[in-house]
């Protein structure tokens, strides 16, 4: 594909970093054992220690064979790993050296609003030429990361990873530890993608259905059966091949900061027990991971323990990360190999106990198609979720949609919540099972800016998602699926919810539009929490897109079926025209985000959650 | 108005370099585009005519600055031209309302009209376009253009294109007759060496009906011709 040289960028320790942070070794090197031969890739450097310095600056970078400019943090791309410690309290001075606004999100952190880092909800951002001071106390430990929330400056190389040693005994034993945090890189602006998508919302696609498809089709199935397969995507001016908005094309897509001509580079010695933290920092991609010939134990979801599960591959959201623990029996190379949902590209490292050894590098899966499930509809009848077969919406609908349009920025989440109070007032189902309640698409989500709504979500938990569903029948490859985790402790908070939150995703893929509820961030209202309270969420992808949807401040305890072992995440992924439901705490008092984490929907795809001791105010 | 025909040409490239409008991630910036749909020459018997189709656009989702021009150069000089200059406002998913002026401009006499119309994708993804106009003198006009693409491989398209002109009433001198006026179908198979700049080949096919073909009878023009076309698609 693209031919790459090698970063200046990446081998300089940064002299910015003052103070009582050190600067222990190279992060591809096992952060529990000395380095016994050097690896060539380039790493992250690791940060430990209590007070952090860290500037956010240009730096000239070369993935693709281009010279670019990168948004960077002490001048690497990732950022540095910072090595925090369970209960200890923490300062980072962040220095702001670019032209416009920045600001750093500790993603998943536990913290008071004032030091989550969002401009305009927990603090007003950090100025050209200025600093920020955080500080908190670290509450939790696992595995994190660190972003920018200031305009797309996370596309351009704002990003790092948080590794947290736990304060008690770490359930779970390793030999080896290592950082494999994937992103994408495009020589592009970002704000160039933005628009690009804007006047045409399926550019960077390059796999459309071709005439030779329909031939093959015709051949295989006949004229009818063609006909009628495609005749939903035709009447609803879908494409199967929307997979990503943003693909391979313009990505280059990174393991650690290298390049998969490159490739990242970790050691291990046969028999040992090698951690691998995963961190989905991408934009945009989100990614399938597997290591052939190595089955993986999964032991954390989004830095928090859960009970052990062993796959043969997972797909990790933007935002996710997934700590797995795998033990290499043989003396040999083997490839950590992560491909794009639309397998549009991938990113590699190699686990080998020698550095000169490579692993060979496994070719993509087929591109997935999507699915008449994945606009939520149901096809056979035991596919029905709780929300009956309501038939498609037509006209009727959309004409008042035009009208309601007219005014869209009268409408707000507080219409909706009052329309959710209107409803009959059933109690909420009991905490753990999900959401029992019906799927009632508000007004506000008809109109131009919505191009569909599911009548029959299916539940996304037991779902490995699009292009993973056959992976068991035809590679005989275990896929992890959202059901598949349990806390590895015990719910700490066992209430029931004591009400529910519907929430739509939707948007519109040929005009580029993304809301919530039909109603984009500009125009909601915040969502309001009373403090202390136990809610539900119940989100309905009414899209074609997988979204990961992140909410600030409180976990995501997401409902897998076992109450008394709920996990907790920080980003939940939305399978296409499906349904997720997750319960929330409300114990942290502020302005929180909550958004869909792919970097071009956040700007509409997003609502503040406002918790207070009064809760809702209206 | 020796270089009058520029003068939608030079409106689409100033519309284009709008800047943005904005230095961070809000939803909906203003966005622009400029759009050469059809910039070829194309080839009669031994006739030759150099032939624009380009659209320009700047605004947000919900409200856009449309300017549409085409026309023919041959000869040279300009023979026929219009300009469109339309506020797009989106209705539904995937149609807009638009309504503006459309200047018409040949030998015999430059036309202005009100246009309103909607622009959008049909079902099986026909990019549509159904206008109504009303002249200066209350003769009306109905324009319906559709395009289609095939897909060979991601980069070798097929593009059938199919428009029909219906007039109100007879207009003389602009040779428009009451009625099914005219239809052109257009076959157009480009290469997309980038999403943004493709050559083609094409061929089109023109004909004229009723009072429309007799006007052109009498002033000894054709009224069916079959064009060859070579040019180039492209946008920014």
């Amino acid at each position: 594909m693209k031919t790459t040289h090698y970063s200046p960028s990446r081998r300089r320790f940064v002299k910015g970093a003052a103070g009582a942070s050190a600067l222990i070794g190279i992060g591809g090197v096992p952060l529990t054992i000395g380095a016994e031969n050097t690896p060539k890739m380039k790493s992250p450097e690791v940060m430990r220690g209590r007070h952090f310095d860290l500037n956010i600056g240009y730096q000239a970078v070369n993935f693709t064979g281009s010279n670019r400019i990168a948004t960077a943090i002490n001048g690497s791309v990732p950022g540095p790993i910072l090595h925090w410690k369970e209960g200890e309290h923490i300062t980072l001075r962040v220095h702001n050296h670019l032209h416009h606004d920045s600001s750093l999100h500790w993603h998943g952190m536990i913290l008071p609003s004032g030091m989550d880092g969002v401009p305009g909800m927990s603090f007003a951002g950090i100025k050209p030429g200025s600093y920020f001071d955080y500080a908190f106390q670290v509450q939790q430990n696992g595995t994190y990361w660190y972003h920018s929330h200031s305009g797309f400056q996370e596309q351009t190389g704002v990003y790092g990873a948080i590794v947290i040693e736990p304060a008690n005994p770490d359930p779970v034993s390793y030999d080896r530890d290592y950082v494999v945090q994937l992103s994408d890189w495009s020589d592009q602006r970002p704000e160039d993608i933005y628009s690009t998508l804007k006047q045409r919302g399926d550019y960077y696609n390059f796999k459309h259905a071709t005439v030779s498809d329909l031939w093959q089709d015709i051949k295989n199935k006949g004229i009818a059966q063609s006909w009628a397969d495609r005749r939903m995507w035709n009447e609803m001016r879908m494409s199967r091949s929307d997979i990503a908005d943003v693909t391979g094309y313009t990505y280059t897509y990174l393991m650690n900061g290298n390049t998969p001509e490159q490739g990242w580079q970790g050691l291990f010695k046969r028999g040992e027990k090698v951690r691998l933290r995963f961190i989905n920092s991408a934009a945009m991609t989100i990614f399938d991971v597997r290591i052939p010939g190595l089955k993986m134990t999964v032991v954390a979801a989004d830095g928090q323990n859960i009970e052990p599960v062993s796959v043969d591959e997972f797909r990790i959201g933007v935002a996710e990360t997934y700590d797995v623990v795998v033990e290499p029996s043989d003396d040999r190379a083997y490839c950590v190999f992560a491909q794009s949902i639309d397998r549009s590209g991938y990113c590699r490292g190699t686990l080998t106990p020698n550095l000169d050894w490579q692993a060979e590098v496994p070719a993509m899966d087929y591109s997935p198609l999507l699915a008449h499930r994945d606009m939520g509809m149901a096809m056979s009848g035991h596919d029905m979720g709780a929300g009956a077969m309501q038939g498609m919406d037509h006209s009727g609908h959309d004409m008042s949609g035009m009208t309601h349009n007219m005014h869209m920025g009268q409408h707000s989440d507080m219409n909706m919540q009052h329309a959710m109070h209107k409803m009959p007032v059933e109690k909420p189902a009991p905490a753990g099972m999900g959401s029992q309640r019906k799927i009632a698409h508000v007004n506000t989500e008809f109109g131009p800016q919505v191009d569909m709504r599911s009548q029959s979500p299916m539940d996304g938990l037991s779902d490995p998602g699009i292009g993973l569903r056959d992976h068991q029948e035809r590679y005989g490859r275990r896929v992890l699926r959202y059901s598949d985790l349990r806390n590895l402790y015990q719910t700490e908070d066992r209430r029931d919810p004591e009400r529910e939150i519907q929430l739509h995703l939707t948007g519109n893929m040929e005009r580029y539009m993304w809301s919530m509820n039909g109603i984009p961030f500009a125009d909601a209202e915040p969502l309001q929490f009373k403090y202390g309270e136990r809610l539900r969420i119940v989100l309905v992808n009414d899209s074609m897109m997988t979204h990961p949807i992140h909410m600030h401040g409180v976990w995501s305890e997401l409902e897998t079926g076992d109450p008394m072992h709920i996990p907790k995440k920080h980003t939940v992924i939305v399978q296409p025209g499906s349904k997720i439901s997750y319960l929330v705490s409300a114990d942290a008092v502020g302005r929180w985000a909550y958004h869909c984490h792919l970097l071009y929907h956040m700007p509409g795809m997003m609502r503040e959650v406002h918790i207070t001791e009064q809760g809702d105010l209206s | 108005m020796k270089y009058g025909f520029l003068t939608p040409v030079l409106a689409c490239l100033l519309t284009s370099v709008t800047p943005y409008a904005w230095a961070h991630s809000e939803a909906d910036p203003i966005v622009s585009m400029l759009s050469f749909k059809q910039f070829e020459q194309s080839k009669i018997g031994d006739d030759t005519a150099a032939i624009w189709n380009v659209d320009a656009w700047v605004g947000r989702d919900f409200d856009k600055l449309w300017i549409k021009t085409s026309g023919e150069y041959s000869d040279g000089k300009r023979q026929d031209s219009s300009v469109e200059v339309l506020y797009s406002h989106a209705v539904s998913t995937y149609w807009d309302i638009q309504t503006g002026w459309r200047g018409d401009f040949n030998d015999a006499e430059n036309r202005q009209w009100f246009a309103f119309g909607l622009q959008g994708l049909t079902p099986y993804f026909f990019e549509t376009e159904l206008t109504f106009y009303v002249g200066e003198r209350g003769q009306t006009a109905l324009k319906l253009d559709t395009e289609y693409e095939l897909l060979f491989t991601q980069k070798l398209i097929l593009s059938p294109e199919f428009e029909v002109n219906i007039h109100g009433r007879n207009d003389r001198q602009n040779g428009a007759g009451q009625g099914l006026s005219d239809i052109e179908t257009g076959l157009r198979l480009r290469y997309e060496f980038t999403r943004k700049f493709a050559p083609y080949v094409g061929v089109n096919y023109h004909k004229e009906y009723g009072q429309t073909a007799e006007y052109s009878r009498d002033s000894g023009t054709d009224t069916e011709t079959m064009s060859w076309l070579i040019g180039l698609r492209f946008w920014f």
